[in-house]
């Protein structure tokens, strides 16, 4: 497809969708949103450049591959059980730390939060994988 | 002794570490261990001559009652000693004849795991861990017979190999536990204890039965032993040290220690002379008539297995000293004969007897060699091999089974063996030299070195023989379970032994004047003995291989027809009995709902997702499916939002738009679409998917009133904020409470993302 429009509109609306994708991660522990929507929303955002310009486009643009995403989103997964030993406690144990960080204030972070990035990244790698092998020319 | 086969893991894997440049030290560096390990095993030849045994015990899985154990004792010292004493050599040996290949690096790390596994054979004192090594042992000599991967033959029978001798370990295996279920252990000690309970109990029969075929598997014995001509595609070092002197002795080894356990009976005496006497035979019979030197030394090998597996099985006490001697004769000719073999294809380029003549010009030393071993084979005096032909005679005539037969047997075997020996060489060595023949290259005369030392040894042992008693005495005791002392000796005098070598000679050479002076003879021979022995065993086993293969591809298809919609109509059609199954049982059809009516918006809602549904089922094009099928997913999400799911709604949202985006990507390359099904799969399909869809509405119904366990939703909830820190319940569910489940799910997304990829980029590469 070549529309203008879209092309344009995507140049400034994938930004707002990966915010907003990083955002419904942060908040998902609280509020509705979380690793899973995040990850869809975050392909959504490519999948919408993608249909604006073409996806082989897309596929060279980008800098990390799918595979790559879904190895990082497994091994952060993975990651995020170990420090539950070294807590005293067992294996997966959520592990939280109070962070005073300025302008945001405390905030907590915890082990869930990484299996959450590692749900966002696998999720985000597997559906682009989808896409880029459906939309692969031959 | 657990150190060393430790390191011969260690080394193994460090040949990989040794840079190429310095690729000539790697087999040298094994041949040096080899030698250190033959002195470590010297060193204690005199504790294990006076009767002693050296063990080890380390637990290994004590849950399951499995221990690590080793023992070296008189029959495990003259194994070991032979295997580190040959392989030193072979490494040697190696070292030139291998330079001209590549890859030789994975050859040496093959063939020093082999060495360390038949190290750990022999040294084993529990069975599973004997039967491990055993294993072990047969899939390096797959992978070093097939080292010429590129050649189909080479393929074909290492893959041949590794199916006979992996079936006589499986064999093998369930003898173990047959046997282990009888005194309750694996070890050795404990079974030597209770030889007579093992003996008198109704597992013994079969479990011999399996044992044997595990062993005449092994050691190559007829009607199983096509696998070891097969395997004479591997390089020649590798037929010198498997396949002549260890693996194939592996058996020989197996039913040296089994002895005190099996044998003595009717069934044991029976059974094994019966078959080592007809490997014996045939093998040395067909032998005479074959053209490739490999061939003809891979047969007469197989003739001594059968020798050694007859002895063993004639079980009396000069049969098994014959079978100890013997041993060591066969070992020292038959590596020197094949190390040999490899020097001459190096020197001619062929293998054909027919090509090659006058070598004695070209290597006077060569001859030399030859001719030791050839003697010793034969069984000419002052050669070890005349000992040992003497020996078996001796026990032959003493057999007090079929001593007549046997007798006759074994000095037909020999006369053929005289005959082969007289024929390589002076067909190899004496007469013209081929035209064509390749000039003699000096740059391989080291690998005489090996052969040379073998020989020596051959002709030392024949004239010293005394030196082989303490190695003989300590195995014959271990075998035997007393305390016997031997004498060996060149002269035995006057006796009827003496003749019948004497005749055995003498027909021999006279058998082989005969075919030398009349090559016609030997050809007519060929002929007749190829319409006798029509029955091509490798042919018969690829056959036979190929048509199991078919009748089970046969059968998988009934279950796995590859038909995607069969495989849905059987689940969903076996999913639904069950569930009418249950339902039946627990006479659970009436449903205790009541409906309440819902505000118009949603039951407008539930109207647009029904019609749409429909519209999907009916449309006849493509993308009005899609179209309906996304309305039906949106509007379930609303119904989701509702109903106050907001992290369902959400998800289903996306993921019906993500659905869309791909469908029209896939709906591209999908052929026009066109009704293909008649009339009646519609009915069939359509009554399946309603009565499903049925199903699954009632026990949606039924569900509401189901009393949950109201504990852990309540403790979800309870929880979430307070030990979980989050006050999103679902997320802290999938992220906290139920991590492995969701670990579980992304895990499934990526296997199924990496199918997607491989199925889709097959088509690509097909194309």
């Amino acid at each position: 497809m070549n529309s203008i429009i879209l092309q344009l509109a995507a140049k400034y609306l994938k930004i707002l969708f990966l915010l907003f994708a990083l955002i419904a991660l942060i908040r998902g522990h609280n509020y509705p949103g979380g690793g899973f929507i995040g990850g869809l929303l975050a392909a959504l955002y490519i999948v919408y450049d993608s249909l604006a310009f073409t996806s082989q486009q897309i596929e060279k643009k980008l800098r990390i591959h799918p595979e790559q995403y879904i190895g990082a989103g497994l091994l952060c997964a993975l990651l995020s059980f170990i420090p539950g030993i070294y807590s005293g406690s067992s294996l997966m144990k959520g592990v939280w730390l109070s962070l005073d960080i300025p302008v945001i204030g405390v905030t907590k972070l915890g082990t869930p939060l990484l299996f959450d990035i590692g749900v966002f990244l696998t999720v985000m790698g597997v559906t682009l994988l989808f896409l880029f092998t459906l939309s692969t020319k031959r | 002794m657990l150190i060393i086969l430790i390191l011969y893991l260690v080394l193994a894997f460090a040949l990989f570490l040794i840079p190429a440049k310095l690729s000539k030290f790697k087999p040298l560096l094994i041949a040096f261990f080899h030698l250190c390990l033959f002195g470590f095993f010297m060193t204690h030849l005199p504790d294990v001559a006076a009767g002693k045994s050296i063990d080890i015990h380390q637990q290994w899985i004590p849950q399951l009652g499995l221990n690590f154990e080793l023992r070296l004792d008189g029959l495990s010292m003259v194994f070991a000693l032979l295997i580190t004493f040959i392989g030193f050599l072979i490494f040697i040996y190696a070292l030139t004849y291998m330079k001209s290949y590549t890859g030789t690096t994975k050859f040496y790390f093959y063939l020093t795991l082999f060495s360390g596994a038949m190290l750990g054979l022999v040294l084993s004192a529990d069975f599973i861990q004997l039967f491990m090594f055993w294993e072990l042992t047969s899939v390096l000599s797959f992978l070093l017979i097939s080292y010429f991967n590129e050649n189909e033959q080479a393929r074909k029978a290492a893959f041949q190999s590794l199916f006979v001798t992996g079936f006589g370990g499986l064999c093998l295996f369930a003898a173990i536990i047959l046997i282990g279920s009888i005194v309750d252990s694996y070890s050795l000690s404990e079974w030597l204890e209770n030889a007579h309970l093992i003996k008198e109990d109704r597992r013994y029969l079969p479990a011999l039965v399996l044992v044997l075929i595990g062993i005449f598997t092994k050691s190559a014995q007829f009607p199983f032993h096509f696998w070891l001509l097969g395997a004479m595609q591997a390089p020649t070092p590798v037929s010198a040290f498997l396949h002549s002197a260890t693996m194939v002795k592996a058996g020989v080894f197996l039913l040296a220690r089994l002895y005190p356990i099996l044998g003595g009976t009717p069934e044991w005496t029976q059974v094994v002379s019966l078959f080592g006497a007809l490997t014996m035979l045939t093998g040395s019979y067909l032998a005479i008539t074959q053209i490739d030197i490999k061939l003809i030394l891979a047969y007469t090998t197989i003739s001594a297995l059968g020798v050694l597996v007859l002895l063993l099985g004639m079980d009396t006490q000069q049969s098994v000293k014959a079978a100890m001697v013997f041993l060591f004769v066969h070992a020292f000719y038959k590596s020197a004969l094949f190390m040999l073999a490899g020097y001459i294809t190096k020197e001619t380029g062929t293998r054909s007897i027919d090509k090659i003549g006058g070598l004695i010009k070209t290597s006077p030393i060569g001859f030399v060699i030859a001719m030791i071993a050839l003697f010793s084979m034969a069984g000419l005096p002052p050669m070890l091999g005349f000992i040992g032909k003497e020996l078996i005679y001796e026990a032959k005539f003493d057999s007090p089974w079929m001593s007549t037969a046997l007798l006759i047997i074994g000095v037909t075997s020999n006369i053929f063996m005289v005959t082969i020996a007289f024929l390589f060489l002076f067909e190899v060595f004496l007469g013209q030299a081929n035209e064509g023949q390749k000039k003699s290259d000096s740059s391989y005369k080291f690998l005489l070195f090996s052969p040379g030392i073998l020989a020596l040894l051959s002709l030392g042992f024949g004239l010293f023989p005394d030196w082989l008693t303490q190695l003989v005495g300590p195995a014959l005791n271990i075998i035997r379970m007393d305390d016997v002392q031997i004498k060996l000796k060149l002269w035995h005098g006057l006796n009827q032994v003496f003749f019948l070598s004497l005749f055995t000679v003498m027909v021999g050479v006279l058998l082989f004047i005969h075919i030398y002076k009349h090559k016609q003879v030997i050809r007519v021979w060929q002929r007749v003995n190829n319409r006798i022995f029509s029955i091509n065993f490798t042919k018969v086993f690829s056959s036979g291989l190929d048509k199991f293969i078919a009748f089970s591809s046969k059968n998988t298809q009934l279950i796995q027809h590859g038909y995607s919609r069969f495989y849905i109509i059987t689940i969903i059609v076996f999913t639904s009995i069950l569930l009418i199954f249950q339902l039946y049982i627990t006479r659970g059809w009436e449903i205790e709902s009541t409906f309440t009516l819902q505000p118009f918006y949603i039951s407008g809602l539930v109207l647009i997702i029904m019609l749409s549904v429909l519209m999907s089922v009916l449309s006849t094009h493509r993308l009005f499916t899609i179209i309906a099928m996304a309305v039906t997913g949106y509007g379930i999400s609303l119904i989701y939002l509702y109903y106050s799911a907001v992290d369902l709604a959400i998800t289903q949202i996306i993921i019906e738009t993500l659905m869309v985006v791909m469908f029209v990507l896939v709906l591209r390359r999908l052929p026009k679409f066109a009704k293909l099904s008649n009339r009646r799969t519609k009915m069939r399909d359509a009554f399946i998917a309603l009565g499903f869809g049925l199903i699954m509405t009632f026990l949606a119904l039924k569900a509401i009133n189901v009393d949950f366990n109201p504990s852990i939703s309540d403790y979800f909830v309870d929880n979430s904020a307070l030990k979980a820190y989050g006050k999103n319940v679902v997320n802290v569910i999938l992220v906290d409470f139920r991590a492995l489940d969701t670990l579980g799910e992304i895990t499934v997304l990526t296997i199924a993302a990496l199918g997607v990829y491989t199925l889709l980029n097959v088509k690509k590469t097909k194309k």
